[in-house]
């Protein structure tokens, strides 16, 4: 089979079946990945940009290593968020960008729907590596690549999402992943982080952690942002962590072998004491390895979209 | 000069008409009104299967000129409203420079005069620059020739200025048109708050930014006891306030814009930044509302909203895309299809709201087919289909949501001052 799309824009345009293939596909990127020699001449030839108008650490090296590992070259853009509005417009920084002969265009931007019209507008397909508080594509797929390593499905997990939803693209790509994937998914953060009619997407939504908690397979906690506060969508951390704080104590409502995940950077001690952080039930680390397979994995897919050639 | 309407089916509310009549004009003026008049020489136009209205009002409309004729210009803007039926349109103050002053609404009117091809009335700002702060010179704007007063685009923050601005118009008889939104629950949103903005992860703008503003405005018109205008009425909530101040006896009267009644947030997926207008295109309960505030008479009007906006100005990230889409060239068929197709209106209820009442909000001899009055006539046919296509819109700009859209009801003729400058479909 092939992606339909040349880009991946998100998992709301996904089908199940192409996210199993490029699940299926990142595992044999792991194999490579964990090998002595790193190195795959399965992107030679092929150019890759990654354009960055926000600030990212750990995307942005995911996504330079999974193209240096397989051969491609590289080269990266930054744009100040501040010179967005004032600047060149994203569709003629995206157009020279094609222009001298991209392959893949990684975008990521502070705006919702920026990758949708950066696609729209180059040949060169576009990942999108988050956008605003749309999706984060790519970090969905490594949470449920590594859920999917643990636990062999995501058929009939329990997952609970807990924090920021309204602002999270993590929430929202993974609320489509999981559930297309036959997850049941639940979601708990103060009631001025969740976004209205929620529950339309098909997750369960509570308002105390505890709920979204019992009998969870995976356990999610997301980045909460402290200038939130100061918009008044709550009133401190510490009452953050006091009411939605995964302590150990309430972890024990989940399952015994429940999974913890989080997509980084971690607030130690605000949404996860670093107790849990370093705990053996955490897949943080592993999640970050995980990431730059599933990348390998959707570089690949994309570059060679028209051959039927396939790794497996 | 004689122009002889012959065997059209001529609906004029204002003085209860409704059948086949003929209409002669002479020298620009309607003259008589009756069946089988019968003229020696002069211009014939057949009118038989189609009706024939007072020519359309609109009380809310962006010509951009001066400033941004980059996107529309007196010119384009009233051959576009031509081609939509209007033949009388009142357009905003956020121009650059701003309406708030006697000096720019002579240059509209005199720019309309020169260039126009439909009767162009400016409304003036409530308050100086648009900023809020200050009243305009009110008076001046409406001696220079402005019919209404508005800081559309921007909400009158200040309560208190707003209770000025109604106190003061009050002694020189001139409509205050409010644009309603409380910007601070606003907030920087850019599409209505709902699952649709849930879904695209976008900033939303709960239905409350327009009511809180809606009830602050109505009880300040209750309280001064000067009528208030309620521009572009998009929610449910909204209206039953309207409703209810109307029981009161409030001198309340409002608009709505045909995008209100045919679009729902729904049409933003896929981050279309044509459908991004202010207020935001709300929910099916509001659209139904919408057109139950239009049947019950609580709605007393429809405009369009015209807004132009130039290709590079949508084509954009979707927090970037300008606010508005145009209207001339849809408005009428859109109210055919949606409102007087299904039965929610009859014609004539359509003509009060597109027609009469837009004339006297504005305090203007239009909207009517009198004998005596200026022959402003629009002749249509209501059950023709066609497809829209943006690429026919004489405006400067195309930013329709309605591209493709099958609706019915053509405009086929348009009458300013007794001369057809839309005839058969085409603008001379």
């Amino acid at each position: 089979m092939a992606l339909k799309s040349k880009d991946l824009l998100g998992l709301k345009d996904l089908t199940a079946e192409e996210i199993h293939y490029i699940l299926n596909t990142a595992k044999t990127m792991k194999v490579i990945l964990l090998s002595k020699n790193k190195k795959t001449p399965h992107l030679q030839g092929k150019s890759i940009i990654t354009l960055f108008y926000e600030n990212s650490t750990r995307t942005r090296l995911s996504f330079e290593l999974a193209s240096k590992y397989m051969s491609a070259s590289a080269a990266n853009i930054s744009v100040a968020s501040s010179s967005v509005a004032k600047g060149e417009t994203l569709i003629d920084t995206g157009k020279t960008i094609d222009m001298m002969g991209a392959d893949v265009i990684i975008l990521r931007h502070s705006m919702s729907g920026a990758p949708h019209l950066l696609a729209r507008n180059v040949n060169a397909s576009v990942i999108n590596a988050g956008d605003g508080m749309n999706e984060h594509p790519t970090q969905a797929l490594l949470d449920m690549f590594t859920i999917i390593e643990k636990k062999g499905s995501l058929e009939g997990l329990k997952v609970a999402i807990i924090g920021d939803i309204y602002h999270s693209r993590v929430a929202r790509s993974n609320i489509w992943g999981m559930t297309k994937l036959g997850a049941e998914v639940s979601v708990a953060g103060p009631s001025t982080l969740i976004p209205p009619e929620l529950e339309r997407t098909g997750v369960k939504v509570f308002n105390t952690v505890q709920e979204a908690l019992i009998d969870a397979d995976v356990v999610m906690g997301l980045r909460i942002q402290l200038e939130r506060q100061k918009k008044g969508l709550f009133p401190s951390i510490r009452e953050y962590s006091r009411f939605f704080g995964l302590d150990e104590k309430r972890l024990k409502l989940a399952k015994e072998d429940a999974l913890i995940l989080h997509p980084g950077p971690v607030n130690r001690g605000v949404e996860l004491p670093s107790s849990v952080v370093d705990s053996d039930k955490s897949l943080i680390n592993e999640q970050v390895t995980n990431g730059v397979a599933v990348r390998m994995a959707l570089l690949y897919l994309l570059t060679r979209r028209d051959s039927d050639e396939s790794i497996n | 000069m004689r122009v002889l309407i012959k065997g059209g089916h001529v609906i004029d509310p204002k003085t209860n008409t409704n059948g086949i009549m003929d209409i002669l004009v002479e020298d620009g003026i309607i003259t008589e009104i009756g069946k089988d008049i019968e003229i020696p020489n002069g211009d014939i136009i057949y009118a038989e299967g189609k009706m024939v209205l007072p020519g359309l009002v609109d009380a809310h409309c962006h010509l951009r000129d001066p400033g941004f004729e980059y996107k529309e210009d007196i010119e384009t803007g009233t051959m576009s409203a031509a081609m939509g039926g209007f033949t009388s349109i009142a357009c905003m103050p956020n121009t650059d420079p701003v309406c708030d002053n006697e000096a720019i609404v002579k240059y509209i009117i005199n720019k309309a005069k020169q260039d126009g091809f439909v009767n162009v009335y400016p409304i003036g700002a409530i308050s100086k620059g648009q900023k809020g702060e200050e009243l305009s010179e009110i008076g001046e704007l409406k001696f220079a020739g402005a019919v209404a007063i508005s800081d559309d685009g921007k909400p009158l923050k200040s309560s208190s200025l707003m209770k000025k601005a109604l106190e003061y118009s009050s002694m020189f008889d001139i409509a205050v048109i409010s644009h309603c939104e409380e910007m601070d629950i606003a907030d920087g949103g850019v599409m209505n708050e709902g699952y649709w903005s849930t879904i695209m992860g976008l900033k939303g703008i709960p239905s409350a930014a327009e009511e809180i503003m809606v009830a602050r405005d109505i009880i300040l018109s209750e309280y001064t006891k000067v009528p208030v205008h309620i521009a572009h009425v998009s929610t449910e909530l909204s209206i039953d306030l309207i409703r209810h101040a109307k029981k009161r006896g409030v001198k309340v009267t409002c608009e709505t814009c045909p995008h209100y009644f045919v679009l729902i947030d729904e049409a933003c997926s896929g981050f279309n930044t044509l459908a991004k207008v202010n207020p935001p295109l709300r929910t099916k309960k509001d659209v139904e509302a919408v057109i139950e505030g239009l049947k019950d008479g609580t709605i007393d009007m429809i405009a369009t909203d015209h807004a132009p906006h130039h290709n590079d100005e949508k084509n954009v990230e979707f927090n970037l895309a300008a606010n508005g889409m145009v209207g001339f060239e849809t408005a009428l068929p859109l109210a055919i299809t949606y409102l007087v197709k299904p039965g929610h209106l009859t014609i004539s209820q359509l003509v009060e709201k597109m027609c009469v009442n837009p004339s006297k909000l504005l305090g203007i001899n239009k909207g009517t087919l009198e004998i005596g009055r200026s022959a402003d006539i629009t002749i249509i046919d209501i059950n023709e289909e066609f497809v829209v296509d943006i690429n026919n819109f004489k405006s400067k700009s195309k930013n329709s949501p309605f591209n493709g859209f099958k609706l019915n009801g053509s405009v086929y003729y348009t009458l300013v001052n007794g001369n057809a400058i839309v005839r058969e479909k085409i603008l001379l």
